[in-house]
Formats: structure tokens, sequence, C-alpha cells
């Protein structure tokens, strides 16, 4: 195991699929020349060439469309959004074209591509640029959608999401590229659809996603003294298809669930979460299940106005304490 | 930039592939009215759009196409697979929502494909299949398999920041990709002049360095001379070219419109320039086939589509286990 970037993680992941298979290629915008808006693809063209390392001109409409087409011509695109926020330009590109690809051919083709880049709020990066837009992408059958948390996940997730044969949503964080981790030596993947306990307890379940994830796992154990509890982190990591069983078997063992998200409360994720565990755990609930998610507004600016908009400790030890009636 | 003129083709096609073209044109133009007379009788559901009057452009594309050769385009759709060789059974049987239907009934109208003879659909907002046509055609480079992609919109997508966005792509790196604008005049019901701003619209190809020239698009000779260069030069010279074709389409936009946005002369106008007896007046004049063997493949036609419609209406409803059948190659269940 070595200590490695969530940055070069991904980096790696990505020289390993362009090694196995020459059908990968990447393309996004200052992904070749500048070597990644955020540094990700640091070396690849040097290593790969101009053939399969892309600059595209700042048309995400276009060049994610352009992506889909090449993926039902057999190659496996990776498709680098400089964010998010952009590539709300090409959400026909992954809504109506990408996620329709098999279903409307009646599988004829098919779109193996993966559009990743970073998401998430944060940073003082006001309203803009700003956002955790996920559920965008998770309400849309034909879609997967994946966002993990730590460097070892990143890679080993990656690595299944470029080979796996549906369009994938690869949701990054910016604040976490120079995070870093222990990733295993060598070769690996990790399967998609597969969440993880990222610390066993038996009090209460925090569940949650990319740089929130990250951020409990570096808290928790403060957590647990403050508040007296024994937390178990689970991290989904894919949000689509949803590990449901994990989540199940974890409430059914200790029957409270706080879910911290960096998107707004209205349609965020977690109410699909919270949906499918009264629909399966009811009976074992003691609490009714908490989100802490930034309120719905903009995000402003202004750094102590962004931390109080951000999910932060207040907020996670009040929820905390409302589900194990200590508060 | 080389812009070949608009003067009409020397009919230099043999005379079999001629009257295959006129026998192509035919089976469109009596597909489309079986067609919407099954639309009229609700036996076709959703959205419709017809093709009659264009049967040039899509024929003369089609045959200056090769083996290999891929055409993508919107929704007015059922004209152009059945001129890349889609048995008009399983075109008909699709807009009835069969399951023997192009793709077993989830498509419809607008959404049909087959691969091997490379119709690659079938796609339903306006302008966005062009940057994924030349995603595929830049697939199609990048495996080296020489074949030239063909992406057709209609003009109402001229306006569309996803048309810019392809030609500025395909021009920088070199795609092989024939792009052609089918100019009916109207996007829906609204005149082209009076919502874009280029003028003649093949030009706007002199932004991006592509060839460019419009054709007759009621003249199948024309369009076929027109894909033919084309299609060579995005060939030979893995460059995009912008083609546009000018044509008009007897009938409104979909099965809702009235087409009150123009006159009925202006409409009489168009159809006297209708591509079908214009290429049998060819074909007799060229010695290639008689009146009365003209006349035949008519009636063959007419009795063949009406057995098609026929046969439509008798064939299987799609089972309800096609519903999740697809969403997902590998569902990871």
């Amino acid at each position: 195991m070595a200590e490695v970037l969530f940055r070069d993680a991904l980096n790696q992941a990505m020289a390993e699929e362009l090694e196995r298979d020459e059908n990968v290629f990447l393309i996004g915008e200052e992904v070749a020349q500048y070597n990644g808006a955020y540094k990700v693809s640091q070396g690849l063209l040097d290593r790969f060439g101009a053939k399969r390392i892309i600059d595209a001109p700042i048309a995400e409409l276009g060049f994610v469309n352009l992506g889909v087409g090449a993926a039902m011509a057999g190659l496996k695109p990776i498709v680098e959004v400089m964010t998010y926020n952009f590539a709300i330009l090409s959400l026909d590109a992954m809504i109506n074209t990408a996620a329709k690809v098999h279903a409307m051919t009646a599988g004829k083709l098919s779109c193996p591509m993966v559009l990743r880049g970073p998401g998430g709020a944060g940073g003082a990066l006001a309203a803009q640029h700003s956002q955790s837009l996920e559920t965008q992408y998770t309400y849309v059958p034909g879609l997967k959608v994946v966002a993990p948390s730590t460097p070892a996940d990143a890679k080993g997730l990656l690595k299944s999401s470029i080979r796996d044969p549906d369009p994938v949503v690869f949701i990054e964080s910016e604040a976490l590229y120079s995070s870093k981790g222990e990733v295993p030596d060598g070769e690996y993947t990790i399967p998609l659809g597969k969440g993880d306990i990222k610390r066993t307890g038996k009090d209460v379940t925090i569940i949650a996603w990319s740089r929130q994830m990250r951020q409990l796992i570096d808290k928790v154990e403060s957590y647990c003294t403050t508040t007296g509890l024994d937390i178990e982190l689970l991290d989904p990591r894919t949000l689509k298809p949803l590990d449901e069983e994990l989540i199940y078997e974890s409430v059914r063992k200790t029957n409270r669930v706080v879910i911290v998200e960096e998107g707004w409360r209205t349609s965020g994720y977690g109410t699909e979460i919270v949906d499918r565990i009264q629909s399966n755990c009811f009976d074992f609930l003691d609490a009714p299940i908490e989100r802490v998610t930034m309120p719905d507004v903009s995000m402003p600016y202004s750094p102590p106005l962004e931390k109080i908009v951000l999910p932060n400790d207040e907020r996670i030890l009040a929820a905390l304490r409302k589900v194990t009636y200590t508060g | 930039m080389s812009t070949p003129d608009t003067t009409p083709a020397t009919p230099d096609v043999p005379g079999e592939k001629l009257l295959r073209m006129y026998r192509d044109m035919v089976e469109q133009r009596r597909f489309e009215e079986e067609a919407g007379r099954a639309y009229g009788m609700g036996r076709i559901y959703g959205f419709c759009h017809l093709y009659i009057g264009q049967e040039a452009v899509s024929t003369g594309c089609a045959h200056a196409m090769q083996k290999g050769d891929i055409m993508i385009s919107a929704y007015r759709i059922h004209a152009q697979a059945l001129a890349m060789g889609i048995p008009a059974q399983e075109v008909m049987d699709e807009l009835f929502g069969r399951a023997t239907g192009n793709v077993q009934g989830l498509g419809g109208s607008m959404h049909m494909f087959d691969i091997e003879k490379g119709f690659w659909g079938g796609w339903g907002l306006v302008g966005q299949q062009v940057p994924m046509a030349v995603g595929v055609a830049f697939g199609q480079k990048y495996r080296n398999t020489g074949a030239v992609t063909v992406a057709f919109f209609g003009d109402g997508a001229m306006n569309q920041g996803a048309i810019h966005e392809s030609f500025n792509m395909a021009s920088i790196w070199d795609i092989p990709v024939v792009f052609v604008v089918e100019n009916n005049g109207f996007g829906m019901g609204t005149a082209v002049d009076r919502v874009c701003s280029v003028d003649p619209m093949h030009r706007l190809g002199d932004s991006y360095g592509m060839a460019n020239w419009a054709f007759d698009g009621m003249d199948v000779l024309a369009s076929h001379k027109a894909f033919s260069d084309a299609i060579e030069i995005a060939r030979t010279t893995s460059r995009p070219v912008f083609l546009e074709a000018r044509c008009s389409r007897f009938r409104g936009h979909s099965m809702s419109d009235p087409g009150k946005y123009r006159t009925k002369e202006q409409l009489e106008e168009e159809k006297s320039r209708d591509p079908i007896p214009r290429l049998a007046a060819v074909l007799v004049e060229k010695g290639v086939a008689t009146q009365d063997a003209i006349d035949a493949v008519d009636a063959e036609v007419r009795e063949k589509m009406k057995e098609v419609a026929k046969a439509a209406g008798n064939a299987p409803w799609p089972d309800a286990s096609l519903i999740d059948k697809y969403t997902y190659v590998d569902p990871l269940r």
C-alpha cells in the first residue's frame, strides 16, 4: 500500500485502462497539453499521444455527444468535464442520448462511456461553481452514477466504470483532489453497485458519499467521543444502482440513520435513500431519519456564509442527538 | 473553399440503377401514403412525420453510400430507413408498435436502427443527432475503417448550437462526415428566412472551412451526384462537407399540421417539381423503361404497400417483459 493523492489515483486508473484497451481515449477541456485543469490527466498526452488524449473546444454539448457517438461506434470514451456545473450544457447528450441508446435501439447499440469530472460544493466558488448535481443523473434510467470518497475507491471504481458496458457518470470532488489515502499496489477493481462500511459501529448509521464521507472519516472519532455514540459510516460509493442490502443490514443493526449531503434539501439524493429505508426497514427504525443538507439557497461566496450553508459539525452533531433522542 | 456548383448532374448513372432508384422512391411514397392512412385510422400512435416530397434526397444519398458507411438522421425517417434497405414490413410493424417491428415496438416512428445496413437512427431532438454523428464518424476514423458518416438534419436545426459545435469539431479534427441539411423551407410552421440568418444555408460551411454547396433535392440525379461527390471528398481527404438539399415536403410537419403557413398555390408549385414523375420522364426519355413498365412498377408497389399495412395490423404486440430488457447492458443485479 502506498499513500496516493486522489487525483493521482484517478490518473493511475486512466493510465492503466488506456494501456489495457486501445479503444479507451480521453477527451475534454485542457486534458492534453495543459495536463488537466486539476492535473488529473498529468502526463497522459506524453505517454499515450494526441490520438488518444484530446483537447476539446469549450463546447460541452458537442464533445459529450461526440463521446456518445464514439461509444456507439465501439470506442470506450472517457469524457472529462471541467466541472459538473459546465456539464449542465451537455445534459441533452446524457439524458436524451447516452441513457437511451441501448433501450431505444432494442439492444442494437450501446454506450460504454464515462463522463467524469469534479462536482460538489465549496471552496468559495460562489453560486455557479458550487453545486451538487448528482440527482440530475440518478433520476435517469440507463445511467449509472458513481461518487467515491477515497483515493483507493476512486481508482478501483474508475477502472470498473471504464470497463462497464453502460454510460457511467463518475462524480469527483474538486476539494478531494489533493486528499491522500492508501491505495493497494498492483491491479485491482472495485465493482459498481457495492457500498462500503468505512467505520463499523452499533448506535447510528451515517450515510454519505464523495467529499462529505471523506470529512466524516476524518472526524468520526471526535464525533463518537463528543456524543458517546458508536457511529457506523456507510459509503454507498455508487449512487445508481444503490447497494440497498448493505444499507438495510446496517439499519437493522443501528436502527437510527443520519444522511449527510452536500446538495440541497429539496429532491436531494438522500430523499431516495430515506424512501427506500422507510419502505424496507420501517419496523427497524427507532427514530425518524435525519438529513443534514445544504438549505435551498444559492451558494454565497463569503467564507463565513459558505460555512453555514455546507453541512458542518454543529448540524451533524445536532442530527446525531436528534436520532438518539439525546438532544 | 472548394464549392462544386449546383449545375444538374449529367445522368451517367447506369439504367439499371436508375430503375432501382425509381422503385425506391415509389416505395417510399406509397409507404408514407399507407402510413398516413393508418395514422388517420388510429393504427399508428404518437408523432408521425411523413417524408412525402423529399424522396430524391434519401434515395440519392443511399445509392451514393458504400458498404460500411453510416446514415444518421433525425425523426422524419421512415423513407430513409427504407432507402437504406430496412424491409418495409419491419418499418410498418414498428409504426404499429408491434413485436415484429424494427426495434420490437420500443421506438415507433422516430427511432429505427439497422447497424448492418448502416442506418443508425432515428433521433428525436432537433439537432442532437449531429454531434453524436460526429462521434460515430470520429470512432470510424479512430479505428481506420474508411467509412463515411452522413449526418442528416432539418432546416430547423440550423439554429441549434449543437450544429455549430459539430461543424467546428468535425473541422478541427478532420472527421470524415457529410453534413446535410434538408431545407424544405419550413421548420415546422416557421419559414426558414424568419429564423435563420445564414442565406444560403450551405455557406455556413465557409465559416468552418468546409466544402459546401446546394443541390436540387427534388431531382434524384442531382442528389445522387451531390452525395457521391461529398462522400468521395470525405473519404479521400477525411474532411467534413456540408450539403444543402433544397426540397419540399408535400405534407405537414406532422400529422397534426394543417399547413396554414403556405398557400395552395405555393404547394401546387412545389408539387410540380415532384421527383418521382421527373425521374419517370428521364427513364422514358433515355429509353431505360417504357411508360407501361413504369406504370407496372407503380401498380406493383402500391399493392405491396397495401399488403404491408394490412399485415402490420395483424402482427403481434410486444411482451411486457420487454419494458426493462434493454435499460442497461449490465444492470448489475
